[in-house]
């Protein structure tokens, strides 16, 4: 695949077509600036700003772009909040479909069948297998992103949390938890 | 179409496998896939749509058996053929062969950050009103166009209710295929885990997709 995409690039390059400097600041702009942290901040101020809370349930776009987070696969976006009773999961099952504005690129797994597949039809089996165990009356909630919406779940509040700035709400906030396959973790375990 | 990219309930493809640390790519090719395919979107030749409609059309061994950003390349090398930017057999020689076509725009290293950052908005305003509101029960459309849809197999033929209606949207259905962008409404749409997967479903189970009012019929 190497040689064939080298291929390629040689093709379009000879074309004057792109710039490969241009691949360069793209991959370096997902390798170093746009990932998970985005969403971890958005995640923080809606625990500890009851207002910026509210903005994210009824514009999460906007909410969300005052916070400097826009643009690709980013472009409309919902937050969907834990509770005490529903968990919230976000798959893709058509394709790959994922926030990248606030969460960076998806990881592999969340692009390859066995979650595509499974995730509609067996969430706790899937939660199971990223070491989630939720209790039996809690209600699942599945968003299929088969739409333009990219979806954050924004994780229950840990117990135990007062008092801590949003840095360090933050630092409690894992990738996977604003995708619903973990929660937030609980201070001192680390995200 | 029904293709192999419709996975939503297909059993048989194992456990997920989350990866401790995973890093964002896993060769270097990887990068210069999701850099290409970025930079020749910019080109304004295809839209999103159709560039998804050229991924599900590989066959279906090739696509279970391809990694993610494999199936990116394949269906690029299909859209740079079809739109006249670079042949297969220039992409086997490795080298330019004739001229091809010239796209509206290309993208340069100091534009990256600006084009990231805007990304591509997709809402679009239509005169007509809504045709369902909240809290509406409404069932899905039983269709299996050969076209591209983003209303999933296992959501055909189902009855749900509209939680929310979303704004308008480009019609992906038609703008895949070059027949302009129809926007139409979108509704959240949340259906029983019982309504989808009948007997045996986990009863604490609801699934929701966003779908175009076309996709969409009153109950």
């Amino acid at each position: 695949m190497q040689a064939r995409v080298k291929a390629l690039e040689t093709v379009l390059t000879e074309k004057g077509l792109i710039d490969p400097a241009a691949i360069d600041a793209i991959v370096e702009t997902y390798e170093t600036k746009i990932g998970p942290r985005n969403g971890a901040h958005v995640v923080a101020k809606a625990w500890s700003d009851p207002a910026f809370a509210e903005w994210l349930k009824s514009d999460a776009t906007e909410a969300i772009a005052s916070l400097g987070y826009t643009g690709r696969q980013g472009e409309h976006m919902r937050a969907v909040f834990n509770t005490p009773k529903t968990h919230n999961l976000v798959v893709c099952t058509l394709c790959s479909c994922y926030p990248w504005s606030v969460l960076g690129l998806p990881p592999v797994w969340y692009k390859a069948p066995a979650y595509r597949s499974r995730a509609v039809i067996d969430p706790r089996g899937v939660l199971a297998e990223f070491g989630l165990t939720l209790p039996a009356e809690k209600k699942i909630r599945v968003w299929d992103s088969t739409a333009e919406l990219r979806y954050l779940v924004i994780p229950e509040r840990p117990v135990g949390t007062e008092g801590l700035s949003e840095q360090q709400l933050a630092g409690l906030v894992s990738r996977d938890a604003m995708i619903g396959t973990a929660i937030a973790s609980a201070p001192g375990a680390g995200a | 179409m029904n293709g192999p990219h419709d996975l939503g309930g297909q059993m048989g493809f194992g456990l997920v496998a989350p990866e401790k640390d995973e890093p964002y790519f896993h060769d270097e090719w990887e990068k210069r896939a999701l850099g290409l395919t970025l930079s020749c979107g910019a080109f304004g030749a295809w839209t999103i749509d159709e560039s998804r409609h050229a991924r599900e059309n590989i066959p279906p061994a090739d696509y279970l058996s391809t990694s993610y950003y494999e199936i990116w390349m394949r269906a690029l090398e299909v859209l740079l053929d079809r739109h006249g930017f670079a042949t297969a057999a220039e992409i086997d020689v490795g080298h330019k062969q004739t001229a091809g076509a010239v796209p509206k725009r290309v993208l340069k290293a100091d534009m990256v950050a600006n084009v990231l950052a805007r990304g591509g908005p997709c809402d679009r305003p239509v005169e007509r009103a809504a045709r369902f509101a909240v809290g509406e029960k409404v069932r899905t459309k039983n269709f299996n166009p050969q076209t591209h849809t983003r209303l999933p197999r296992y959501a055909r033929a189902k009855n749900g209710v509209v939680e929310a209606v979303q704004g308008s949207f480009v019609f992906p259905d038609d703008n895949a295929h070059g027949k302009g962008e129809n926007p139409q409404w979108v509704y959240t749409v949340v259906f029983d885990g019982r309504e989808i997967w009948g007997e045996g479903a986990d009863p604490s189970l609801t699934v929701s997709i966003d779908a175009w009012e076309s996709y969409l019929e009153p109950l």
